[in-house]
């Protein structure tokens, strides 16, 4: 699809051209809000017509998403959003598809869709939201739900190991991999608009908050006073440097990274990881998507970004392919195909 | 020896049953007999039995592969009960098909394979050729390997591959039985093996040995067989099997209504066929997307639908169950996609290769919340095109997901197939909502047949969500609307309910009042169909109401009913359809008769319990 006329395009299209008639009903303080701002935000520069965006989702709280954007929108069954979508897609390529999910929704019931979808490389553009808990059915833990977490189903915490989520999907051949943190628009808003212009399938896992049953599970990096020495943006051609001083740095040692301090053990900015988000080889990525606190920051930006073929372009492929070569053009050739006989 | 004074008997129709290894070509043989049956201007009918394993042990029991056709000059319904000739190629074959050989019917072997080690893996403790245990039969013993080996060894050939070819002999006596030209298998060889002509050479030399040996033998060639041309309607034909009838019904549908065709599909037996089939036809602009699961298979269908596509999903019974959630979400988009069962004997993974009807309780009512859905059957391999057909227009004429009940035995078994014109078939018009109509709400209804309209994504104006929530009636909002849930419940259920005013009324063949009704549906239709003309040469009376429209049922059902003293319901179940009439009509008193083997009925064993009953039994 062509995704370069976001300057011909952006004049005519405003926020307001993306907001439902609907009232949000997410409680107040929910990550999801922030969300959908940054995301309403976003779509009159992703360059195509209004009438080409289909927002489609699966069950939970974040996939009410659909009804609050004013677009063609399919509010699914739970775990089915990325079936649905696909077969969205491979109809119409030229739909700019939008995928809102949940850690329970793609990652429990919604499992063998999900790694299925990035496996296609369909050209859909999928934002996780993240909240490490069943908010919908009212605190039950989740499949990213740290282990030893007490919830509603696991009182005595959980005895399960979390998903991390990036890994998940780089190990399901995902091109392109990001995460964004709810309380950053800015941020969000980037990455929602890099995710449209890659081709194949964009995987955001976007850090939102359940205000109600989860608060605060991803405070450590996003709240104001410990953020800037937990979280690392990351940038491609940059080195990896956070902190408040900004002197904070990640390198690699042997086959581990490790966090280190400028000026420290003679470490200077050339001993500096630079983060290239195009290398094939996925093994850095996976690295930096299961960076957690407190060893490590953990990271936030594009992770990961490759150029693949996509499903949905091979098909349109084939199939004017087949339909040049082919022999059958119409159903009276394939009904006269073969042997037959006249009596 | 061609001085011989020959006899040559006419037959009305013949039952012919080829059988042997897995390994030993006897699909192939079939087929090519089967084209020589077209040639001749018979009609016919087969069926391939092969084992649910891919290689099951050679020469075992469970290894037996075969295929039967019926092929007659009288119309042909089905692939018949019993074979009036088996081809054996081994001794497992025998033991396996005996009991489906008439008495007195004829049995060729090749008696070169019936030796101890073969015996013994087939299980028999004595040779059967030795014993009296074929004496009602009329045992033909030819040396087929031998002969095959004789009539190619100046060609060079290896012996493995030389035998290979046993069947080619086979087949070369049953074309010299039943008067066939060579010249069919002979188009076939020098198509199929055009880069190798000697193999060309040795598959014609040893189709002509065995048809010269059969000649030769007197046993063979003192009586050949005629069947004469049947009184088939001018035009072109071609042999079909029901999935790719059901598959082709399809691509029609999708010409005809101007949508693109997708099907979103999980393999599974006996259904993969058409998944296999619709994948080969791009050049007609058909996608194909081979899911990861049957959810996938049936949401990806359901998002297609959405994006404007005439969509559909394949599958069998056990895919059908996990399919049922998804058919709701159908049912309360009102989306229009078709759902294909081919039916298998069940439960769980039951017997994937053998037949039932037993997935109509699960068609009609496997759902959570009130999730009407049309339901409808097709009943012969070659109608399979236009049940298929007729799904698609009723799904997207009445935007509603429509079931369309097939079974593994029109699946596999195939028959003679009238070809149509693409411009005699019906139109399909798909309720398209136009760009930036202001009078489009999502769930605003046609007055008459009460559906929605189709207001793809990419058009200008018609921007709507809809999803798996209870709707507004016409603006189609998340509603929790206790009225509202009404109102739309009773919208669904009489949407489909209206669909009966849009299709044929149900026929009748024989008297249209009388003693006794036949009452049958789906896959049956064939068996029926001959027990009753079986019935009125007897000069019984006895008529068949054979159902297509399961739901809803046809306008003048009730009609019908009440016409008969008595209504007897055949199905491959427990009764299924039975109940469904019982519900539907309290008044009649509806007997059944029920079989769930994995086997179809036998023409006899109906003509059996009718007779019974028209004896007042």
């Amino acid at each position: 699809m062509e995704k370069i006329k976001t300057e011909q395009l952006k004049p005519t299209l405003t926020k307001e051209d993306f907001i439902s008639d609907q009232m949000v009903k997410w409680c107040p303080g929910c990550g999801d809000h922030a969300i959908l701002s940054a995301f309403q935000k976003v779509l009159p520069q992703v360059g195509v017509k209004k009438e080409d965006v289909v927002v489609v989702s699966g069950i939970g709280c974040s996939s009410r998403f659909p009804y609050y954007v004013k677009s063609y929108g399919f509010h699914g069954i739970h775990g089915r959003a990325a079936a649905l979508a696909s077969g969205i897609k491979i109809s119409n390529p030229e739909l700019m598809v939008w995928m809102i999910t949940g850690d329970g929704d793609s990652l429990a019931i919604g499992g063998n869709h999900f790694i299925h979808l990035l496996r296609r490389n369909l050209d859909i553009n999928v934002m996780l939201f993240n909240n490490k808990i069943y908010g919908l059915t009212k605190g039950q833990f989740s499949p990213t739900t740290p282990t030893g977490h007490r919830t509603k189903s696991s009182p005595q915490g959980t005895i399960e190991h979390p998903f991390n989520v990036g890994e998940l999907a780089i190990g399901a051949q995902g091109t392109f991999f990001a995460r964004a943190v709810d309380t950053n628009p800015k941020m969000m808003a980037e990455i929602m608009l890099e995710a449209s212009r890659h081709s194949g399938t964009s995987l955001i896992e976007i850090m939102q908050n359940c205000v109600i049953f989860n608060d605060k599970i991803h405070a450590e990096f996003t709240s104001r006073e410990t953020r800037d020495d937990s979280q690392i943006y990351l940038e491609h051609g940059k080195p990896m440097l956070f902190g408040k001083e900004n002197d904070k740095g990640i390198v690699l040692r042997g086959t581990r990274l490790e966090v280190v301090k400028l000026g420290q053990e003679g470490i200077t900015i050339d001993d500096i990881l630079v983060h290239d988000k195009y290398q094939w080889e996925s093994g850095i990525h996976v690295l930096l998507a299961t960076m957690e606190p407190p060893e490590y920051p953990i990271a936030v930006g594009v992770i990961r970004s490759i150029s693949d073929f996509t499903f949905d372009g091979k098909m349109e492929a084939i199939i004017k392919e087949e339909k040049e070569k082919g022999k059958i053009k119409c159903v009276d050739d394939l009904l006269n195909s073969g042997k037959t006989w006249e009596i | 020896m061609t001085s011989k004074a020959q006899k040559v008997v006419e037959l009305e129709h013949v039952v012919v049953r080829f059988a042997g290894d897995s390994g030993d070509g006897m699909q192939l043989t079939g087929s090519l007999f089967s084209d020589a049956a077209a040639i001749a201007g018979n009609d016919f009918a087969t069926f391939p039995d092969y084992p649910a394993e891919i290689r099951a042990p050679q020469g075992t029991v469970a290894g037996v592969s075969g295929f039967q056709i019926h092929f007659g000059h009288k119309e042909i319904h089905t692939s018949g009960d019993m074979a009036d000739v088996l081809v054996a190629m081994n001794p497992a074959p025998l033991k396996k098909n005996l009991m489906w050989v008439k008495p007195g019917g004829t049995i060729i072997v090749d008696n070169d394979t019936f030796i101890d080690k073969q015996l013994e893996k087939a299980g028999y403790s004595n040779n059967p050729l030795e014993d009296e245990s074929l004496r009602d039969y009329n045992v033909i013993q030819a040396p087929v390997s031998t002969l095959t080996k004789t009539s190619v060894e100046d060609l060079g050939l290896d012996n493995k591959m030389v035998l290979k070819s046993r069947n080619m002999f086979a087949l070369g006596i049953m074309f010299f039985i039943f008067n066939r030209k060579l010249s069919s298998a002979d188009e076939f060889f020098e198509q199929k093996f055009r880069a190798n002509p000697l193999v060309v050479e040795s598959n014609k030399r040893i189709l002509r040995a065995g048809y010269n040996y059969a000649e030769s033998i007197e046993a063979l060639s003192s009586i050949t067989y005629k069947v004469e041309p049947a009184k088939l309607q001018k035009g072109i034909y071609r042999n079909i099997t029901g999935n790719i009838a059901t598959a082709w019904g399809f691509l029609a549908a999708a010409e005809k209504s101007g949508r693109q065709l997708f099907l979103g599909s999980y393999p599974i037996t006996p259904a993969s066929e058409i998944l296999q089939e619709l994948s080969k036809h791009k050049s007609l602009g058909v996608k194909v997307l081979q899911a990861e699961d049957e959810i996938a298979g049936i949401v990806s269908t359901i998002g297609a639908s959405f994006a404007g596509s005439f969509a559909i999903t394949t599958t069998s019974g056990p895919g059908l169950s996990l399919k049922s959630e998804a058919i709701g979400l159908a049912v309360m988009t009102e989306l229009p996609i078709v759902i294909v069962d081919v039916q298998r004997a069940g439960p769980s993974t039951g017997m994937p290769t053998k037949s039932e009807q037993s997935d109509l309780m699960q068609a009609l009512y496997g759902r959570n919340g009130e999730a009407p859905c049309i339901v409808i059957a097709a009943s012969s391999s070659a109608n399979c095109f236009y049940y298929a057909f007729e799904a698609s227009k009723l799904a997207m004429e009445h935007m509603t997901p429509v079931i369309l009940l097939t079974d593994g035995y029109l699946a596999n078994g195939s028959e003679v197939f009238k070809i149509p014109k693409m411009s005699d078939l019906v139109e399909i018009k798909p309720p398209l909502a136009e760009a930036n109509d202001p009078e489009y709400f999502p769930y605003k209804r046609d007055p008459e047949r009460l559906n929605r309209k189709w207001a793809v994504p990419g058009t200008e104006g018609l921007r709507h969500r809809i999803g798996g929530l209870e709707k507004e009636d016409i603006y189609g909002h998340v509603s929790h609307d206790p009225e509202n849930h009404q109102i739309m419940s009773e919208y669904r259920y009489e949407k489909v309910q209206r669909v009966a005013k849009y299709v044929e009324p149900q026929k009748v063949y024989g008297p249209e009042e009388g003693e006794l009704l036949v009452v049958s549906w789906g896959g049956t239709y064939g068996v029926m169909m001959e027990a009753v003309q079986e019935l009125h040469k007897q000069g019984k009376s006895v008529s068949l109401a054979h159902f297509h429209y399961i739901n809803p049922l046809p306008r003048n059902t009730e009609e019908i009913f009440s016409k008969f003293k008595r209504i007897i319901v055949p199905e491959l179940n427990m009764g299924q359809f039975v109940l469904h009439l019982r519900m539907h009509f309290q008044k009649f008193n509806f007997e059944q008769y029920n079989k769930v083997q994995g086997l179809p009925f036998m023409v006899k064993e109906l003509v059996d319990k009718f007779n019974q009953m028209l004896e007042g039994k």
